[in-house]
């Protein structure tokens, strides 16, 4: 027996697929956002800091890289309920993830922050500028352009990565796709289709950081 | 029936974890003769080769690992007509898209060797499969050694969501485990203490060998 494709009942279900679209780029934005926090600070504790912070903050960020997403997930979910702290899905997503994206943040920024010469710090003080200007115009600024390209990619990355909160019914595009398998029973079609809004959704992330690297970094 | 969490439960975990490497080594394999293809399409003198490569590595990157794994774990038994086992289409889909990143990584590698290594060696008449035999490949490994490794550590986390096609591994195993026991967050930090176990001596070797290969050249 051939196996006959059928698009149309997928196509039917489109409302619930842009529902989906929608929480995933909200998980995607407000990870981006707290991502890119904690890894500014956590890069700037972890090459400015006292010893007290930097062995923390380096714990911190080998210990997630070192783990599994699904499994921080299940521990912010499964795990943390048991020691009385309870989370809804959509927040322990959010937490799981922005912990996650913190850490490879922290690492790319640092490279950044490192790759900015001494001399040029001194320039920014002996300006007059205070500390914090240093580090926000002489400092972070020039090492967030140096370190656009890796952090851009580990933000498309997390934004393919946000389908894992599916597995703890987070209602992504992803967590949609098994609902509607189970509306449809059309499991191929729904996945392939699924993963080709993924693809257009990197595309479109992709797109958009080029132009805000057009738009922020044009020679003045 | 519930029952507690005991010292054999971490053993079963510990057993878990080899599946875990076991697909790990299958999908590097798979993803290494597949990265291979797709670096040296990156590089040859053809464009719409280059354009292929480039073409399957953008595909590959930008569709979510557990997407590949349900697309597979569907779409095999259509294309092939039979039901396919969680680990064939654990396999294809991990081989698939190893293949992107490790194809990625070692074209990186192949353009770090300098043009006139290439042309040194169509200058003795070497033709393009010989040049790059011969001439770069020797040269890139070197390069290639320590991003393959920390790519090794990406692998092992990912193979985590083979669970989700029930493929019993370190992390499925996890979920039945605290299925019984119902020690959710005692289990899951075994898991994430295995997990870390594998991986960060990968992470901190790979570290090591991107020094001593720095100070080499």
């Amino acid at each position: 027996m051939r196996y006959a494709f059928n698009f149309r009942d997928i196509w039917a279900q489109w409302p619930s697929i842009a529902e989906g679209i929608g929480v995933t780029l909200v998980l995607t934005t407000v990870t981006m956002v707290a991502g890119l926090t904690i890894g500014t600070l956590g890069a700037a504790g972890r090459v400015y800091g006292r010893s007290w912070l930097r062995m923390p903050l380096a714990a911190y960020v080998e210990v997630v890289r070192n783990t599994p997403l699904l499994v921080q997930l299940f521990i912010v979910f499964f795990g943390l309920p048991s020691l009385g702290v309870r989370f809804d899905a959509m927040t322990a997503a959010l937490i799981a993830l922005s912990v996650n994206l913190g850490a490879y943040t922290t690492e790319i920024i640092r490279a950044g922050l490192e790759a900015v010469p001494r001399a040029q710090i001194e320039a920014g003080y002996s300006l007059g500028l205070s500390g914090t200007q240093v580090f926000r115009h002489v400092v972070l600024a020039p090492a967030i352009r140096i370190v656009y390209p890796a952090l851009t990619s580990q933000f498309v990355l997390m934004m393919l990565a946000t389908s894992i909160v599916s597995q703890i019914s987070a209602p992504d595009l992803f967590h949609i796709a098994s609902i509607i398998q189970s509306r449809t029973f059309r499991d191929f079609e729904i996945y392939a289709v699924i993963a080709l809004v993924y693809l257009a959704l990197a595309l479109i992330l992709k797109l958009l950081f080029a132009a805000i690297a057009q738009i922020a970094f044009a020679r003045r | 029936m519930i029952r507690e969490f005991s010292i054999i439960d971490v053993y079963y975990l510990l057993l878990a974890a080899r599946w875990t490497l076991a697909l790990t080594g299958l999908a590097f394999l798979g993803g290494g003769l597949v990265g291979l293809l797709i670096a040296v399409l990156r590089v040859s003198p053809t464009a719409p080769l280059r354009a292929l490569g480039a073409g399957y590595i953008n595909v590959v990157q930008g569709i979510p690992l557990l997407a590949w794994l349900f697309v597979f774990f569907f779409g095999l038994p259509i294309l092939a007509g039979v039901r396919v086992s969680p680990w064939i289409a654990a396999m294809v889909a991990f081989s698939i898209y190893a293949g992107a990143f490790l194809g990625d990584i070692w074209r990186g590698c192949l353009q770090a060797i300098p043009r006139q290594q290439w042309e040194a060696g169509a200058s003795l008449g070497l033709s393009f499969a010989a040049q790059l035999r011969y001439v770069i490949v020797p040269q890139a490994v070197r390069v290639a050694i320590p991003p393959t490794v920390g790519f090794l550590v990406q692998l092992i986390k990912n193979t985590s969501l083979a669970a989700v096609i029930g493929f019993v591994e370190l992390t499925r195993e996890g979920q039945l485990t605290n299925s019984t026991t119902y020690r959710p967050f005692t289990v899951y930090i075994v898991v994430a203490a295995i997990y870390f176990a594998m991986c960060f001596p990968l992470t901190r070797w790979s570290r090591r060998l991107e020094g001593t290969l720095r100070v080499a050249r």
